[in-house]
């Protein structure tokens, strides 16, 4: 028989307690780059809804974690990705689309200035519902946690979502959606275990 | 894109190659370990793109540790070494454009970060961390010195193997990886139970970078190879549309 010669992927190790060195030296104090990447979104005035997303990661027992490396990944506004792989259309050239947050020195809270993102459709063409891709890797973290970001007042779209309808357990929706807290607040906590688990994905 | 068969999704990550989320030896994992299963979905638009890193971006020193964080005309304490290798895809199709970060202790095994508490010196001259962005060819190069080996509170006497910490950043966010690189021939790799989460000799294997004497520069540093695979994508030109996800 012949041999199917595919590589395997590099097998994942955890970030380790000082992934802040590698990923946001400046915030750890080690001044070599000019900025941390990832810190800003906005290069410049955005269209769209400006909005702020903060929240917590939390372990299985309740307590923040102060060592993890957070990155989001959105469409523009109008649901248009700033990436090479892009071929749908221009997207906001003042928005990147990416950010990364090392979290509050102190209580690990992480924040994102970020736009609301547009609907980007699924493979079969169907849209899906405004939604952020997030990844999350600390210590103890093996492997690099993928989840997403919905909106809850996005009641209509989140209904029809091709990804939400088919989860089995629907009590773990909520555990996708940002909660409005006004002034373009929202908030979208992380529990790595227990009762209020969040939804993660191998996509 | 210069391939010829148009691009599908993201070939599906090998749960049974990656570690699992719940390694019980490494103790930071119990607590921090998804216990209901994750949900699969095939890649969207939302994985399969990401941002991009420019050249220019880069500062001049930024892959050479051993001078980035040093004083003028100084430069870091320890075994000087070059570490290059390349990116490559499953389909073993070099990645260009790339963002790799690394981030290491100093040749003492000490980090420069203020929750670090091992009571090998700071290195006045060494900062611990770099990044590169791969050439055409998939290819990176850094300079750095050696790390240590280093103790750390797990069991009453673990030890983690020399070792420098990656990220890749390849062209979708579902090919997203941080990673480990360890050193041909180190004895703690065996005995630690990070290395220990690994399933097979393979998979050490295949994050335990060879000594390469002919990219030894002479009278100045070693060379370690050290290839890193990101998820490739499907190719085919009888893309499916199926009627569900």
């Amino acid at each position: 028989m012949q041999k199917l010669d595919y590589l395997k992927e590099s097998p994942s190790q955890t970030a380790g307690p000082y992934v802040h060195i590698g990923c946001t030296p400046n915030f750890s104090g080690i001044e070599i780059y000019g900025e941390d990447l990832g810190a800003v979104m906005k290069t410049g005035p955005v269209q769209g809804e400006e909005i702020t997303i903060k929240g917590t990661v939390y372990d299985g027992m309740g307590m923040a974690l102060k060592d993890a490396l957070i990155e989001i990944w959105q469409a523009d506004a109008a649901g248009l990705f700033a990436s090479a792989n892009e071929t749908r259309g221009q997207a906001d050239p003042n928005f990147t689309g990416w950010g990364r947050s090392p979290g509050d020195m102190d209580t690990g809270e992480f924040t994102f200035e970020t736009v609301k993102p547009g609907a980007v459709p699924c493979v079969d063409g169907r849209m899906q519902a405004p939604h952020i891709s997030m990844w999350i890797v600390a210590r103890g973290i093996n492997i690099g946690l993928q989840t997403r970001i919905y909106f809850a007042d996005e009641e209509e779209a989140n209904a029809k979502d091709p990804l939400l309808t088919r989860l089995e357990h629907q009590n773990r929706v909520r555990t996708l959606l940002a909660k409005p807290e006004g002034d373009g607040v929202y908030r979208f906590n992380v529990h790595l275990q227990g009762p209020e688990e969040t939804v993660f994905f191998d996509v | 894109m210069t391939d010829a068969a148009p691009m599908g999704g993201f070939i599906p990550r090998d749960r049974t190659w990656q570690p699992d989320a719940l390694t019980p030896p490494y103790k930071t994992s119990v607590k921090r370990s998804p216990q209901a299963a994750l949900i699969s979905f095939p890649t969207t638009l939302s994985e399969e793109t990401s941002p991009v890193f420019g050249h220019n971006m880069l500062g001049p020193l930024d892959n050479d540790l051993i001078h980035n964080f040093a004083k003028p005309g100084e430069s870091a304490i320890g075994p000087r070494i070059i570490v290059y290798g390349r990116v490559l895809d499953e389909n073993g199709r070099p990645v260009p454009g790339a963002l790799v970060e690394f981030w290491q202790a100093n040749a003492g095994g000490r980090y420069r970060h203020k929750k670090e508490g091992y009571l090998a010196p700071l290195d006045p001259n060494f900062g611990g961390c770099g990044r590169a962005i791969t050439g055409e060819d998939g290819s990176y190069e850094f300079r750095t010195v050696q790390p240590g080996p280093y103790p750390w509170p797990n069991g009453m006497n673990d030890w983690r193997p020399a070792h420098i910490h990656f990220s890749i950043f390849g062209h979708g966010f579902a090919q997203r990886l941080i990673t480990q690189m360890y050193f041909e021939g180190d004895p703690l790799i065996p005995l630690c139970p990070i290395v220990g989460v690994l399933k097979s000799q393979e998979a050490v294997d295949a994050l335990t970078a060879p000594l390469d004497m002919h990219r030894t520069v002479p009278m100045d540093a070693r060379a370690y190879k050290f290839d890193m695979v990101l998820r490739g994508r499907r190719q085919t030109y009888f893309e499916n549309r199926p009627e569900g996800m």
